[in-house]
Parts: structure tokens; sequence; C-alpha cells
């Protein structure tokens, strides 16, 4: 087993424009395989990351219906690097910038997401290994 | 723990958010009693632009209130103790001049940045 | 001396600032500090021969580890034998174990 580490990542993009938010994901997921403590400080358009409401829809143009389009939504991806972390003995602590929250309605998370503040991302920071900021463009 | 927070993109959701995000944050980190320091970089040395001001925004009889504040908030940083660095290359390739800009900053050329990242522990470009 | 993995996500083509920042990483090593260059997202493209790959390709000849990944590459369908001299593809894992390792990571 790796030596376990604490990795936190800040992102700032919303999901579904762009591909820094899979690549953050997978970040994610390689930490959370190796059982690493995670924190995720989710800055601005990355709190619809982990949103409930997310919802799969059909795809007319490829001729696939809900199931056969089986899209994918990013607050799945939250719920499953959580539980593979705690599978493999480390935890995933992920944070959604309170205000970035309010002004953009999207209280409405996942389970395992909690309000935070710059203040967390700065704890979060200073008790880490290291930290990995990915800013949007 | 000593951060480095880089800022390069410059005017990104400035006018709704009434801040840049990462201006913002670093001032709240501050407040939060972290050791960070800035370095603007790309557009984003447009930030120490003293004449800058945008104008508030109307839609319908939705009128905004205020605007950003940028440079303001630059030195807003500066008196908190915050170190605001800029790269002069970035001004020059700009246009820019020295007495258009705000007061207390420190100017670094591209080949002086290694030395200011190896000053902090951790260097964040948001 | 210190150890530095810079991360481009962004790609000439595109953005003027992808240039200075690939060059920062050259200065670094210049300097003596062990540098990567992870290049991922639209960053790999200049890793196939093109009209910017000769920054990435003058690195990769002056002490920066440059990779390139795996994914970004296989995505964008650039095979191994269309990379530029010196430009390695490599597992976004690496990113992870030079996190772990306590490099100062910067990501453009």
């Amino acid at each position: 087993m790796a030596e376990k580490k604490t990795l936190t990542f800040a992102t700032m993009d919303p999901p579904f424009e762009n591909a820094r938010t899979t690549t953050a994901m997978r970040l994610i997921d390689i930490a959370a395989r190796r059982g690493y403590d995670i924190n995720v400080f989710a800055y601005e358009g990355a709190v619809y990351v982990p949103f409930a409401q997310q919802a799969q829809h059909p795809n007319a143009v490829h001729g696939h219906d809900v199931e056969a389009e089986d899209h994918p939504l990013p607050r799945e991806w939250v719920v499953a690097v959580i539980k593979e972390a705690e599978k493999n003995g480390g935890k995933v602590d992920w944070v959604n910038c309170g205000l970035c929250v309010d002004e953009r309605g999207a209280a409405d998370s996942v389970a395992g997401v909690r309000r935070g503040t710059p203040a967390d991302f700065w704890s979060m920071a200073s008790g880490s290994d290291n930290t990995l900021v990915i800013p949007t463009k | 723990m000593k951060a480095l927070n880089i800022i390069e993109s410059a005017y990104r959701a400035t006018l709704e958010e009434q801040d840049d995000p990462i201006v913002w944050i670093t001032h709240a980190m501050k407040g939060a009693g972290a050791d960070v320091n800035v370095l603007l970089r790309g557009n984003a040395v447009n930030y120490a632009v003293k004449a800058q001001g945008a104008p508030t925004l109307a839609f319908g009889d939705r009128q905004q209130k205020h605007g950003p504040h940028l440079a303001e908030d630059v030195s807003g940083l500066i008196g908190k103790g915050v170190e605001v660095y800029l790269v002069k290359e970035d001004l020059t390739d700009r246009g820019l001049e020295d007495e258009e800009l705000t007061d207390g900053l420190k100017h670094v050329s591209r080949a002086e940045l290694p030395e200011l990242l190896e000053q902090h522990d951790r260097v964040w470009h948001w | 001396m210190g150890q530095y993995l810079l991360i481009e996500s962004r790609d000439p083509f595109d953005s003027g600032d992808a240039k200075n920042f690939c060059e920062l990483a050259g200065v670094l090593a210049k300097l003596g500090h062990t540098v990567t260059l992870f290049l991922v997202q639209n960053g790999v493209l200049p890793a196939r021969r093109s009209a910017h790959s000769s920054l990435l390709e003058a690195l990769a000849a002056d002490k920066v580890e440059v990779l390139a990944d795996e994914f970004s590459l296989q995505e964008r369908g650039i095979s191994t034998n269309r990379l530029i001299s010196g430009v390695k593809a490599a597992p976004l894992d690496v990113v992870v174990d030079q996190l772990a390792q306590g490099r100062k990571a910067i990501w453009h």
C-alpha cells in the first residue's frame, strides 16, 4: 500500500463547460484509489459539480433514449470518489464555497459535500502534504 | 506555510461578482490568518491601473448599485500586508507606465520569477 | 534546489500565456531546479510536430522533463510515434506521484 498522503485540490469550473472538470476528477480518483485523504475546495462555478439536481437526458441527434445515452453526471462522480476513497482507507472532504453556492442557488448538493469558506481552504492546504489549484480560464 | 497566489486572467466575471474572485479570496484568506502574497501577470497587471472603473450594468429596470473597484482592492491587499508583485515585461507589453499604477507594488522581471517562487512554500495559479 | 511540477493545460494556438508558462519551466531548469512540465488537455497539441513545437523541443533538450498525458493524447489522436523528440507519453498518475512527493505544483 502506498504511503498515505493528504492532498488538497481547489477547482473553479462548473461541469459541462471545459476539460478541467474531468481532469480534476481524474486526479481525485487516482488519489482516492490510493486511499489518500483528499480535500476539495470548490470555488465559483465548481460548486455545481456536486449539484444534486443534475439529470440525464436523451440524445435525439444520436438516436439515444435516456438509457442508451447514459449521460455522465458529475454529481455521481463525486459520490463515487467519496466511496472509493473510503473503500481504500482514505476520505474525501468536499467543501463548496458558501457564498459561491448562494449566488448560484446551488445549495442542493449530494451527500458528503459541506459548505465552507476560504478559511477552510487555507486550513485544508495548511494541513496537507500538497495543494493543487486548478484555475478556470 | 507561505503561499503565492498568481493571477493572470483578468476581468473574468468581475462585473457580476463586483470583485475579482482571486483578489477577493486573497483578502478572505489574509483575514483568516494566511501568509499569502500575490503575483499579477499577463492581463491581470491591468488590475493595478488607477484610472479603471467599470460602468455599472443596467438590464431593464434592474440597475446595478456599484461595480468592482479592482485597483482599490489591490491597494487594499497591500494595506493588509500582502506583497503584490507584478511582472515588468507584462506591463511594458501592454503599454503601461508606472505612474498609471497604484502605489506599493513590487516589480519583478520574468527572469526573477524563480526566486519569487522559491520564497514561497506553495504557488497557486488561479 | 527546488522541485517543480508545472502542468500546462493550455496550448499556444489558443493562448499567448502558454508560451510564458513553458518558458518559466526552462528558466527554472537552467537555474538547477528539477522540473517536470506535464502537458494535459489541449496542452498536448504542440507535442505533435507543428508550427508551435519548437519551444517544447528546446525545453526537453535542456533539462526539463516534458511529459504528455496519455489520455489527452489518445483523445486527440496523437500517437506516440508522432510526438516530437524528447516528449514522452505518461499517465496522469505522475501528477499525483509528484504532488505526493511535495513538488511545488503549478497548473496553467
